[in-house]
């Protein structure tokens, strides 16, 4: 089956600054795709692209099937598209601007009242759904936002950064609303800067920078890919945390992060149980009061940190503590 | 659905968007009902005390010129409306769907047609109660009114035009009031053009805004035997030329506004 969202060398230039450089994407059918990357990575370029709102400077891509340049008016029937920005009319209702939309979908006005209907519920904004808009809040702003790219039951959905403002109530169900939609066959296409977010409802993910994909795989390739464990130890000061940093260098195969406000200290290892061991012996024999010791995988943040900057050069997090 | 019937559908769907935005948006509604209101009231009392014109009242001579000036002042508001909605990014959602891409401009022309309805109609009802008269048969005032918003919807695109050209709501707004006062004011709204002195009556008469006034006055009879027509062309043969002019803004607009359009939202 060919894959529902495919980008060879995308690359797109404003002046001088090169948003996209040459940028690969292959999403298959019925999947979530996860794009993550730093601010000015290039995450909404790349979506402005696919939902045929910008025109690549070179390279192709195609949506569904259709080429997003030569076939834009084609594959707008088959994509539902929400911003990074929620684009609502401030003096419609919630119901007008679905209704709105549906139209303009061409579903017909019976369809797409229903579909309003439909969508202002499972939103949790039925209450709301007569109210103009002006008066919502941004989290339902954005959720209306949402309702309008699932109007049409699109098969391949693209969603600039969906959970942005939303309370954790209104991203769970949203998440939940991906998974159904997944499960009947949708293909979807997310930014966003909650990695945990990436972690649950990803098949796979790209990570982001410069306009260019770093890497990609899944959460759990990333998490190997970045190496082996962590040890995290949480002392009791700022003038532990800063002996301890400098005792423990020998053990560390990466970057150190010293977390100044919680006196937290993670050492990144390469054989697990014996450096955890030595590490404690050394604390021992040095009268160090630990209050909490542990052995972890390294999380999909640290994925990110760790691939991240490298490319931009500006060590993430790993200042010496400042007081 | 074919290319032409999606494009009026769509059209449809715009309008109906923007005239409830209309209706719910006091500003824009007192802006095309309120204000052209004040305006007859205060021309037909302030001036109409003042200015005596040969065999007829100044309010039968004003009311067309109001008509008018309405029509261009609220083209503003098309303007105003396409620069908001630029800001908004409510156009990054409109063409991400598989509507016609010049339903955008097509409804947003056309809900400013049904404001100006709206607006005529309001400044007639206060005219008649002021002490204007439509003097001609029904069916040339049915054209008179017609023609009204027929030049009204051509310069809604011109509006819409140099909005999308300039693009900032401020700008634009700035602009705007700069292009329409002379337009209004340099015309035989509300003086008799042979009374100005040579280059400004060239001006006033070859204006479109002083045709289209001198149409309406033909078709709603307002014209006086004691007043001649001046002689320009445009002046002499107003209701041709009024349909002239409204041809030709549109046949130059339309299709600039929309290659605006496309370039406006493609960045
Ligand atoms: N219209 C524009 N004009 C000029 N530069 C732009 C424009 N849009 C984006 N850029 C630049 O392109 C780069 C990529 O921007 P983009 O919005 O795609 O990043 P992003 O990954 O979505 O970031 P964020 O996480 O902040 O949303 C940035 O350096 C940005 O400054
Ligand atoms: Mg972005």
């Amino acid at each position: 089956m060919p894959p529902a969202i495919m980008a060879e060398g995308l690359v797109k230039k404003y002046g001088d600054v090169v948003a996209l450089d040459g940028m690969d994407l292959s999403v298959p059918e019925g999947t979530v795709f996860g794009l993550l990357g730093p601010n000015g990575a290039g995450k909404t370029t790349a979506v402005r692209i696919l939902t045929t709102l910008l025109k690549p400077d070179s390279g192709r891509a195609t949506v569904a099937g259709f080429d997003v340049v030569a076939d834009a008016r084609r594959l707008r029937s088959h994509i539902g598209a929400s911003g990074q920005y929620a684009a609502v009319d401030d003096h419609l209702t919630g119901a007008e601007n679905l209704e709105m939309v549906g139209r303009l979908y061409h579903l017909g006005v019976k369809r797409s009242r229903q579909r309003a209907r439909e969508l202002l519920e499972r939103f949790d904004l039925t209450e709301a759904g007569d109210r103009p808009v002006q008066g919502y809040s941004g989290g339902m702003r954005r959720r209306l936002d949402l309702a309008g790219a699932l109007v049409a039951a699109p098969p391949v959905l693209f969603l600039d950064e969906p959970t942005t403002g939303l309370d954790p109530r209104a991203r769970m169900s949203l998440w939940d609303v991906i998974s159904e939609l997944v499960a009947d066959g949708t293909t979807v296409l997310l930014t966003t800067q909650y990695l945990e977010e990436a972690d649950r409802l990803a098949r796979a993910i790209a990570v982001v920078d410069h306009g260019r994909v770093i890497a990609l795989g899944t959460a759990d390739e990333l998490k190997d890919q970045v190496g082996g464990d962590r040890i995290e130890l949480t002392m009791t000061s700022a003038a532990d945390l800063h002996t301890v940093r400098s005792a423990l260098a020998p053990l560390a195969v990466g970057d150190m992060r010293a977390d100044a406000a919680t006196f937290q200290l993670t050492i990144p290892v390469s054989d697990g149980t014996a450096s955890l061991t030595a590490a404690l012996g050394h604390l021992a024999a040095e009268h160090v009061v630990v209050r909490d010791a542990g052995l972890r995988r390294p999380t999909l943040d640290e994925v990110f940190l760790t691939l991240t900057e490298h490319r931009t050069g500006e060590p993430v997090m790993t200042k010496e503590p400042t007081r | 659905m074919n290319a032409l019937q999606m494009a009026v559908a769509d059209g449809m769907t715009i309008t109906r968007r923007n005239v409830l935005k209309i209706k719910r948006a006091p500003d824009l509604l007192g802006g095309a009902i309120i204000l052209p209101i004040v305006f007859v009231l205060l021309f037909a009392y302030v001036f109409g005390s003042m200015i005596d014109l040969p065999g007829m009242s100044y309010q039968e001579y004003m009311i067309p010129g109001i008509f008018v000036q309405t029509i261009v002042t609220s083209a503003q508001i098309t303007g105003y409306t396409l620069t908001l909605d630029l800001q908004k990014g409510i156009f990054d959602r409109f063409r991400t769907l598989p509507m016609a891409p010049s339903a955008v401009l097509t409804g947003q022309t056309s809900s400013d047609v049904v404001m100006n309805a709206a607006s005529v109609v309001a400044m007639t009802l206060v005219g008649l109660a002021v002490g204007w008269r439509i003097h001609s048969e029904p069916h040339r005032a049915v054209l008179g009114f017609l023609l009204l918003l027929l030049f009204a919807y051509a310069f809604s695109w011109v509006t819409a035009t140099v909005a999308l050209a300039l693009r900032k709501p401020e700008v634009f707004n700035n602009i705007a009031t700069i292009v329409s006062m002379p337009l209004v004011f340099l015309s035989n709204a509300y003086v008799d053009s042979t009374r100005l002195p040579g280059p400004l009556r060239a001006v006033a008469e070859w204006n479109p805004v002083s045709t289209v006034i001198q149409a309406a006055r033909e078709l709603f009879g307002n014209t006086n035997a004691a007043m001649p027509v001046p002689g320009a062309w445009p002046l002499q043969h107003a209701v041709p030329a009024a349909l002239l002019w409204s041809a030709l803004l549109l046949a130059v607009f339309v299709p600039l506004a929309i290659r605006l359009y496309k370039r406006a939202v493609s960045q």
